[in-house]
């Protein structure tokens, strides 16, 4: 690791304004950013940790039904506390990485980093989830812009991730064995409205809604209306650990265990 | 430098530092607490698991000022007053559960963290929890074995590895 300071600041405010400095970098949890520093992938001058920011933890259930939970919030105690109130979602970080990362990792961070193949975009697409910022409210189709790719501004912090809760919800994850990471993962939800599929760790632009299975879904939920699709091969992630047709494959079985599981 | 303080097992620890240094690096270098051990280096292994605030965490993914104030837990404060090894730590050794005994350290502080969440797992839940451990001698039969016994639940004599 290169040199950096470090500040570990107890508010949003004092947050924001010390990371308008220039290359100064947030630290949330560290799980992907300091094995990033410790390659030099990264050589910001300060880190600003968010962990010390109360007003960034903690799950709650808003007056409209849907769980807030804020940014700083680690995998572990989403898994724990957001079980009565979302249990898919709960599920989904239950599986994230393991035991040691989950007590550090915080869903503000995994979210910001956009990695194509962690779980919670799934979630946050599928749930159609609202991820509320120090600058604004954006929704999940306007969050994720591809491979590490947000529509965070410099210096704009995620401080809430609001969930709507469906009626059914399940998220399927084939874990590429070695990372842990989701290969493929299909994040499945039953709304009053309609269904939608999310699906992480397939395509090379990241997270992204399977609308023809949204549509037979929607006619008939259960994993048989999965059957006759198919998703092209065209646009999906290829390396060591599967082909792009191999992950277009996985995409539907995915997706159908996790109607199974929502069922 | 940052000037950081913690209470490792127990006892305040405060030292300079700079605020690149690795909670495991500060651990090892400068309170010389050597039991925590680096193995990948890279977050995989688990051999640098320690408990932050009753959490196991990996020591290499985690920065020392990140520290700053906490409780800390490392293999060392792990065996009884009187130097008796722990519930845990007999366990181990009474189902062989180390060979060359480098994981051991993240083993024994991640099956702690485990009982200390789940007193009577199940063979299952030991095994997943152990997702990021790893160990390269054992098969990790051993290990599940050792935890198993010490959650005080009975292990199966069939599957027992002789005694070494």
């Amino acid at each position: 690791m290169y040199e950096f300071e470090f500040e570990a600041p107890t508010s949003l405010a004092q947050a924001v304004a010390a990371l308008k400095t220039e290359d100064s970098q947030a630290i949330a949890g560290g799980q992907t950013l300091i094995p990033t520093l410790r390659q030099r992938l990264a050589a910001p001058s300060r880190l600003i940790s968010l962990a010390a920011i109360a007003e960034m933890q903690g799950i709650q259930q808003a007056s409209d039904g849907q769980v807030a939970i804020g940014a700083g919030t680690t995998h572990a105690e989403v898994a724990q506390s957001a079980a009565a109130l979302y249990p898919a979602l709960a599920a989904l970080a239950h599986g994230i990485g393991d035991p040691a990362v989950r007590n550090r990792g915080t869903i503000g961070g995994s979210l910001a980093n956009n990695d194509p193949a962690a779980c919670y975009p799934a979630a946050v697409l599928g749930s159609d989830a609202q991820i509320i910022t120090t600058a604004r409210t954006l929704s999940a189709a306007a969050f994720f812009q591809g491979l590490f790719t947000t529509a965070l501004e410099e210096g704009e912090l995620i401080t809430q991730v609001r969930f709507p809760i469906p009626e059914r919800a399940a998220y399927a994850k084939f874990a590429q064995p070695a990372s842990r990471f989701a290969m493929v993962g299909a994040f499945v939800a039953r709304f009053a409205t309609g269904v939608r599929v999310a699906i992480t760790g397939a395509s090379e632009t990241g997270v992204f809604r399977w609308e023809q299975a949204e549509t037979a879904l929607a006619e008939a939920f259960s994993p048989a209306a999965i059957e006759p699709l198919s998703i092209a091969a065209a646009n999906m992630l290829s390396d060591m650990h599967g082909s792009a047709a191999y992950r277009a494959h996985l995409v539907k079985v995915m997706t159908a265990r996790a109607v199974e599981a929502a069922c | 430098m940052a000037s950081i303080s913690m209470t490792v097992n127990g006892h305040p620890a405060q030292a300079e530092a700079e605020p690149r240094t690795l909670l495991v690096q500060f651990l090892r270098e400068t309170l010389h607490l050597t039991g925590t051990h680096l193995g990948c280096d890279t977050g995989q292994c688990g051999a640098c698991v320690v408990h932050v605030n009753g959490a196991a965490v990996k020591a290499c993914m985690m920065l020392a000022v990140e520290a700053q104030g906490a409780q800390l837990r490392t293999i060392e404060g792990m065996a009884q007053a009187d130097g008796s090894l722990s519930v845990v730590q007999q366990a181990f050794q009474d189902h062989h559960g180390l060979q060359c005994g480098f994981c051991t350290p993240g083993m024994v502080m991640t099956a702690a963290a485990l009982l200390a969440e789940n007193p009577k797992p199940t063979e299952a839940e030991i095994r997943d929890y152990l997702e990021g451990n790893l160990c390269r001698c054992t098969g990790y039969h051993n290990i599940v074995k050792a935890i198993l016994a010490a959650s005080g639940q009975p292990v199966d004599p069939a599957k027992t590895a002789a005694t070494p």
